[in-house]
């Protein structure tokens, strides 16, 4: 080991550990806003960079049909609950159509699109709006009727959309990986290092929405009312935040980090459909890091996730995911004993 | 009344003799999750099976397996106990396989995998595979390695059983060659990055890397390599050859070797090569039903399967009634006496104690060039 292979792993483990961190991000906002811990996190990034690669091969990504399926799903739910609620027939029907009337769109627009071969950055967009709008539908199936149960509860509730994901996962995309090109092909050397255009955009990226979450929850009213959400769900609904929409948009903003990580980490690995479930584990990690709480601890966490697995598997490629999850144990020692005990289920 | 009851049911019983006198073959393949890629094309090629072998009608009883261990050994189950069948076939999952083994083993019924099972000489009595063993194919890249004037590799695999295999059995051929591994290194399919294994790889400088991985997961280690500035030679094993490689893979993967079976490379084949009748019979017959481009290294072990029961079962009829334990085990004994046979994947010489088979003329290196696979002579 001397200092140019120790500045390429530092490199390899920060350009992972920029994805890792936007999944703890991710993790962070959906556990303090609803306490759901979600494990399918991952999958959005499977979601988001196959949908790019069927796009880019100009077929229709099966992910469009399972959208308008969840969203008939989600309005006819919608509109059930909201009749037993208020017994207006009307008004039921009127919020499952407003449930079902985005997700339709994009799905429409994107059958459309598909076989066009628009410009790639047009491809990235119909794909991020179409895994982004899995995101509240999601919730609005699995979680929405559940939410005032336990975190174990919703954790039980998260293995098994994690499951079912997968599952669709195979069913749409096929049991092979893909690739997708390079967003910038240009690359330039420092020093022993060779920096690609796409790591590059992995940087910026991460570093513009970390900034952009942080000015959302900082300066908007309704990121504020999401904080708020997130400090004391009763008290938020006794000042008319809706716990509902909270959760929606939630996990809309979830789902949509989940696609943009997988368009970034597309042209640097094969992205399988199973592929994402290891990498929101890890994700999943630097949030714990973080106590499932703190933004900026998540930052720190998923970076040094990263470099632990890159100089983890220079070392000993054949333990590398046991290295990084045993991590996992001596942090959660670290952070029980000094954050001193609470019975207080957050 | 009861003289009618008593008719009918001897007319019942004369049926199910007749049905009993056909020959039943049990097939348990996986057409749904994660194999359903390799439980499908060999499905296809079941559907060419011949309705009648040596004038007896066979019967293919094909059930889902759902790439699950536990369906696959309710499935032997239910062939052993309820259908009664002469012969099993399936499945195409190593893990389903090996959960159907014992249920078949006990029953004294013949089953021909279709998967790499790894059971130990000696229990696997009642257990064929098709597939080749890593052995074999391991001993044609050592060989080519020998050619190419290579005296060290690099070892980057899989860290589950493939991969793991693969060095076991590697290893005694490579110290036999005189070929050193000096580096040892693991991945997973779904690993974000294999930069810092391609650094230690680098630095350790081998004459070739051979790349232990199947299907679209074999090219990103190999372009970890390449951006890494590796310059030897790559090779590849033969779960790696197929087309995802190169789809994957693209421009980085040109003159990359792999190690295939003879069937999927059927026109390419030298005529020397034993194989090149019989696979061009397999490849011209599959894809004239299903299309072409549709021939598929799993789609062949059904047709060597369909060739080991035309030559086994005019023979094991002539000894027993077909659902017999006699009629079983005259099976078995045909198959292991069957001799030198051509198969469209290599020449098979299943013996009482090898039941692999392949004998060492089976696999066949291939070159990546221009985007294809060309027969490396």
């Amino acid at each position: 080991m001397d200092f140019s292979i120790a500045s390429i792993l530092m490199l390899d483990g920060a350009t992972n550990g920029a994805i890792y961190a936007l999944l703890g991000l991710a993790t962070v906002l959906v556990f303090t806003v609803t306490r759901v811990i979600f494990i399918p996190q991952g999958e959005f990034v499977a979601y988001g960079a196959l949908t790019m690669a069927m796009l880019q091969a100009g077929k229709v990504p099966g992910t469009v049909w399972l959208l308008m399926m969840l969203a008939v799903l989600a309005a006819v739910m919608e509109c059930w609950s909201r009749w037993h609620h208020d017994r207006n027939l009307i008004h039921g029907i009127k919020s499952g159509i407003v449930m079902a009337i985005p997700p339709l769109l994009i799905a429409c627009v994107t059958l459309w699109a598909a076989p066009q071969n628009f410009p790639v950055p047009v491809q990235a967009l119909l794909s991020i709006a179409v895994v982004a709008t899995f995101g509240p539908l999601v919730y609005r199936i699995a979680y929405q009727s559940l939410e005032s149960a336990t975190p174990l509860v919703l954790l039980i509730v998260s293995v098994g959309v994690h499951f079912a994901m997968t599952g669709l996962g195979l069913l749409f995309f096929g049991a092979e990986g893909f690739r997708n090109p390079s967003f910038l092909t240009e690359s330039w050397s420092v020093g022993p290092l060779n920096i690609t255009g796409q790591v590059v955009i992995i940087f910026t990226t991460a570093l513009l929405l970390i900034a952009a979450l942080w000015m959302f929850f900082e300066r908007t009213l309704f990121g504020k009312a999401l904080r708020a959400t997130a400090v004391n769900r009763t008290g938020a609904r006794l000042m008319g935040i809706s716990t509902h929409a909270a959760g929606q948009f939630t996990f809309l903003l979830a789902a949509g980090i989940g696609a943009i990580s997988g368009l970034l980490i597309g042209p640097t690995t094969t992205v399988f459909y199973d592929s994402g479930f290891l990498i929101g584990l890890k994700g999943f990690v630097a949030a714990v890091v973080a106590g499932l709480s703190s933004y900026p601890g998540a930052l720190v966490g998923a970076l040094f996730v990263g470099v632990v697995e890159s100089f983890g598997s220079f070392w000993a490629s054949a333990f590398k995911e046991v290295i990084v999850f045993t991590m996992i144990l001596p942090i959660l020692l670290w952070r029980s004993l000094s954050s001193g005990h609470s019975d207080e289920e957050h | 009344m009861n003289f009618k009851k008593t008719l009918v049911t001897l007319a019942a019983t004369v049926a199910c003799s007749a049905a009993l006198a056909d020959i039943n073959i049990g097939v348990s393949l996986a057409l749904t999750g994660p194999g359903s890629g390799l439980g499908i094309p060999m499905q296809n090629q079941l559907k060419l099976f011949p309705k009648t072998i040596a004038g007896e009608k066979v019967n293919l009883i094909v059930l889902d397996d759902a790439t699950d261990p536990g369906k696959g050994s309710a499935n032997a189950r239910r062939f052993v106990t309820e259908d009664k069948v002469d012969v099993i076939f399936g499945s195409c999952i190593t893990a389903v396989a090996a959960a159907m083994t014992d249920i078949a083993s006990e029953a004294g019924t013949v089953q021909v995998a279709g998967s790499p099972v790894g059971v130990p000489a000696g229990k696997d009595k009642w257990l064929f595979r098709l597939p080749q063993s890593n052995t074999v194919m391991g001993h044609a890249v050592v060989e080519h390695m020998k050619k190419q004037g290579v005296k060290t590799i690099g070892f980057l695999g899989y860290t589950d059983a493939y991969g793991e295999q693969w060095l076991k059995e590697i290893t005694p051929q490579l110290d036999k060659a005189g070929i050193k591994i000096v580096a040892t290194e693991r991945f997973a399919r779904t690993d974000t990055s294999v930069t810092p294994q391609a650094l230690k790889i680098n630095a350790a400088n081998p004459d070739a890397v051979l790349i232990v991985a199947s299907g679209s997961g074999a090219a990103m280690p190999q372009l970890g390599m390449v951006e890494r500035g590796y310059k030897g030679k790559i090779y590849q094993t033969h779960a790696a050859a197929t087309q995802d490689l190169m789809r994957v893979g693209g421009k980085a993967v040109e003159g990359t070797f792999v190690v295939s079976g003879p069937a999927v490379i059927a026109e390419q084949l030298p005529d020397s090569h034993p194989s090149k009748k019989v696979s061009m019979d397999f490849v011209s017959k599959f894809e004239a039903a299903n299309g072409p481009k549709s021939r598929n290294q799993f789609a062949g072990h059904a047709y060597d399967f369909q060739v080991t029961m035309e030559k086994v079962l005019p023979a094991a009829l002539k000894k027993a009634k077909p659902g017999t334990p006699e009629f079983r085990a005259a099976i078995r004994d045909g198959i292991e006496g069957m001799g030198r046979t051509v198969f469209a994947h290599g020449v098979m010489n299943w013996t009482k104690d090898d039941h692999w088979g392949y004998t060492m003329e089976t696999g066949v290196m291939l070159k990546v060039v221009d985007g294809q696979f060309a027969v490396e002579r």
